[in-house]
């Protein structure tokens, strides 16, 4: 593998892989099911006397 | 486990004592003695503290149910105001240097090319090293609901990183570097850091595992995402071979471009790790937890965090604009800060609005007025930082004091003051004391640092700018209109102003540290009896 | 979908997803660097550093010079009249660590080499305010009292050859001698040294014939920034990034 295919790789699935973890970590923090978990876990820090 | 540990000690103050035996040159021979006493300071204190606990219980009930270490973090909190005193005077000095040459003394251990990173090691890695460990310690006890992991290993890694501050320290003032920012201890202090920074991260896990709630808490997963990130780039930055095992000196594993591009893949994520994810996990504890409210929105602090740990990393050829590092990563590192404007000024986001409905404290509590400052700061800076980042700007600014002054609205206004907020909320509750000695003298700190602060940067700022356009400036006839040594001179009135800066946001500092001295000791200034801001552990249901 | 809820609750997967995440940034961006060497011819005249210079570079960077001074020339029409020819990468590939700084206190040093003379060199390290009344660089005038003290000069070259400079074998053994002989012209392997390192230059820096000094190695090492490409012959096309 020489410089030019390292570097065309590094700048088309590059883009790629961060697109697709953005849409994972989105549809995970957005999804409808988890908001009462994520209410509950924002409660941690004020309970721990 | 505690023959064990003294088995460490032993062979460390044997290893230590060869080391200067055979040292090749005089630096090494006297770390190595360092190293050697350290080791058996160490193994006095093992064994006085084991005969000290012989018979009593070290899990005492303090009523709560919970035996949380309290004392490595009180102990932290002290090194952390005294490393902070320490880097904030010696960064008052070069400051001093830049406008008043003659304050180098023509001494090798004085001149400014020692100091400066005695000033950025002290300020990022003691200071706010410190400040990192202590605050992880103690919100990683409390999210989990636990008694943090190990008995010795705790004091290991304050001890040991104490050593390599001083190790470090010391090293610069003789001359021992490997002239890479913010990286510049040589291999030796390196090996000795990523010991320290394993058990680190050991004691931070085995205290998740052992913990007694389902869920990480976000501000959690900030710090372990430091203390790893930090870990990976400072073994790949530090990568280099000595040439002596008996000597200080090394020459890196990279060279040229390649040397260039790690070391700001390096450099500029202990900005985005060390600096920023840290200290966020700061920001998700102690601002919800001083304003006694959830932080603003759980989901956004998600996002924010997967979003910032895959942006940062690949932000670090911006510090190579126009260089002779190919352009595409030039123009990659450029994409990704430009991106990182979006999760940053979400943190922000979600940080300030943390406050929505008590926006009253921020009148009636100094040490959230410190905080929410902190954040702003915060989104300040992060506004600015992409700015720069683009070529064409980065044309101008790059090499100018414009990325001092960024670095300082970062480093002041975000990481001190959020630490600043931390410290004045944790003494009370670790001390266990109703309140701060004052809340008058916080609020003084807050005035006197944050006019420094804004002389700072606005110094810097149109310092920058200024030389910048010197440097290109061209007259009639077409040629440069400036000589260097002419736009040396026209810093000088704004490196007398930053001086001065320096002055107050260094006496706001040291109010502080009397401040927490005086909360420490059970006092409460007369005055303000009965109008202070209350701990709500102390006053709560309780 | 796997549920984030697993990864919240095992700070390992955590752990290893977090690291996954940024080592693919440094690995994507960093790694095609190191092919670079296939691909970037070498430029004419770079070579290695002589022992003097190296020890030189070591004082250079032992006094945090890198704090002040850039030793990178960017592609800008004011640098290049400022500075020179624009620095290419080629001419920094043996420096272990790279010298090229982030802030111009005091002026870009990639191309200092031949600018001023080496007693303008010692009056400047000595006060730098008798010839640059405006300077606020700090004085070293202990560097031209100090004699070289290197615990290993051989060694050093050793170690550079052993992380990827090409010095040959004859250099290493010859690395002591060297040292002396780039300071004394009349030196018996005067030739021999010159074959070793062409263009390095060959004379008594510090004005004190008696004493090896600090001062000598590190104005060897100013002296020869930037020389060693000859930019009346290079082809800037030829080697396009």
């Amino acid at each position: 593998m020489d410089y030019h295919a390292m570097s065309h790789f590094a700048q088309s699935y590059g883009l790629l892989y961060l697109f697709g973890l953005f849409i994972i970590v989105l549809a995970y923090a957005l999804w409808p099911r988890n908001k009462e978990k994520f209410d509950k876990a924002a409660r941690l820090p004020l309970e721990d006397e | 486990m505690n023959l064990l540990w003294l088995a460490f000690t032993l062979i460390g103050a044997v290893l230590g004592v060869l080391l200067s035996a055979r040292a090749v040159d005089p630096v090494m021979m006297m770390h190595g003695l360092l190293f050697s006493i350290a080791a058996v300071l160490s193994a006095f204190a093992l064994i006085s503290r084991h005969y000290k606990y012989i018979g009593a219980s070290l899990l005492e009930d303090n009523g709560s149910g919970i035996n949380y270490n309290v004392d490595i973090v009180k102990a932290g909190v002290i090194a952390s105001t005294f490393w902070g005193i320490v880097g904030f005077t010696v960064g008052l000095v070069i400051a001093l240097q830049l406008t008043f040459p003659v304050l180098n003394f023509d001494l090798p251990w004085t001149n400014f090319g020692r100091l400066r990173p005695l000033h950025t090691s002290a300020v990022i890695f003691a200071f706010g090293g410190n400040v990192l460990i202590a605050t992880s310690f103690h919100v990683v006890q409390r999210t989990c609901r636990t008694r943090l992991a190990g008995d010795i290993a705790p004091w290991f890694v304050f001890w040991g990183y104490q050593l390599f501050i001083v190790l470090a320290a010391t090293g610069y003032v003789l001359g021992v570097t490997q002239s890479k920012e913010y990286a510049e201890p040589e291999w030796y202090v390196d090996i000795w850091l990523t010991l320290v920074w394993v058990v680190y991260l050991l004691v931070f896990l085995a205290t998740l595992w052992k913990r007694q709630e389902k869920h990480i808490y976000v501000a959690n997963w900030f710090y372990l995402a430091f203390i790893v990130t930090i870990a990976m780039l400072h073994i790949v930055n530090n990568l280099s071979l000595p040439v002596s095992f008996a000597g200080v000196k090394s020459y890196s594993l990279f060279a040229g471009v390649q040397s260039a591009l790690t070391q700001w893949w390096y450099g500029h994520n202990a900005v985005g790790f060390f600096l920023t994810a840290g200290f966020l996990g700061i920001m998700y504890y102690f601002i919800p937890k001083r304003a006694n409210r959830p932080v603003y929105s759980y989901r956004l602090s998600i996002i924010h965090f997967w979003a910032l740990i895959f942006l940062y990393i690949w932000a670090g050829p911006h510090h190579l604009h126009y260089t002779a590092l190919p352009d595409w990563a030039q123009t990659l590192g450029m994409t990704f800060s430009i991106m990182l404007w979006m999760p940053s000024w979400g943190g922000m986001i979600n940080g300030l609005m943390t406050l929505s409905g008590v926006w009253d404290k921020l009148r009636t509590d100094p040490v959230i007025r410190f905080l929410v400052a902190s954040v702003a700061f915060y989104g300040m800076s992060t506004f600015e930082g992409p700015l720069m980042s683009i070529k064409a700007v980065n044309a101008l600014s790059h090499y100018t004091d414009w990325t001092i002054g960024h670095v300082h609205s970062g480093a002041l206004g975000w990481v001190a003051y959020i630490s600043f907020g931390a410290l004045y909320f944790l003494v009370p509750v670790l001390w266990k004391r109703k309140s701060l000695y004052s809340d008058a003298l916080v609020n003084l700190h807050f005035w006197i640092s944050t006019i420094g602060i804004l002389l700072y940067i606005t110094a810097m700022w149109v310092s920058g700018i200024l030389q910048g356009l010197m440097w290109r400036a061209y007259d009639s006839f077409g040629f440069l209109e400036y000589s260097f040594s002419e736009t040396v001179e026209a810093m000088h009135p704004f490196y007398l102003i930053r001086a001065l800066g320096g002055v107050l946001f260094l006496l706001g500092a040291l109010i502080m540290a009397y401040n927490l001295w005086r909360t420490a000791r059970g006092d409460v200034r007369e005055k303000e009896k009965g109008s202070l801001v209350l701990n709500m552990e102390m006053v709560g249901a309780r | 979908m796997i549920s984030h809820k697993v990864i919240e609750k095992n700070s390992i997967l955590m752990l290893v997803l977090t690291l996954i995440v940024v080592s693919i940034g440094g690995l994507i961006e960093i790694s095609p660097l190191f092919y670079l060497e296939s691909t970037i011819e070498k430029v004419k005249g770079v070579r290695p550093y002589s022992p003097l210079e190296l020890a030189g570079r070591d004082i250079y960077i032992r006094e945090g010079c890198y704090n002040c001074h850039s030793q990178m020339i960017r592609p800008l029409r004011d640098e290049a009249e400022r500075y020179g020819h624009y620095s290419l990468a080629a001419e920094s590939m043996y420096d272990h660590p790279f010298q090229w700084g982030s802030k111009r206190t005091g002026p870009d040093l990639a191309r200092v080499g031949g600018r001023y003379s080496d007693e303008w060199h010692i009056t400047h390290l000595n006060n730098p305010r008798d010839v640059v009344p405006e300077s606020v660089m700090p004085g070293y005038p202990f560097l031209a009292k100090t004699p070289l003290f290197i615990p290993d000069i051989a060694a050093s070259l050793k170690t550079n050859e052993e992380v990827g400079v090409p010095y040959s074998e004859e250099m290493i053994a010859r690395a002591k001698e060297d040292l002396q002989t780039q300071v004394n012209p009349d030196a018996d392997d005067y030739d021999g040294f010159l074959e070793r390192y062409p263009k390095a230059q060959v004379r008594d820096f510090d004005g004190n014939p008696a004493m090896l000094s600090e001062a000598d190695a590190l104005i060897a090492y100013l002296q020869m920034l930037g020389t060693l490409v000859d930019f009346t012959t290079y082809d800037v096309d030829a080697n396009k990034r």
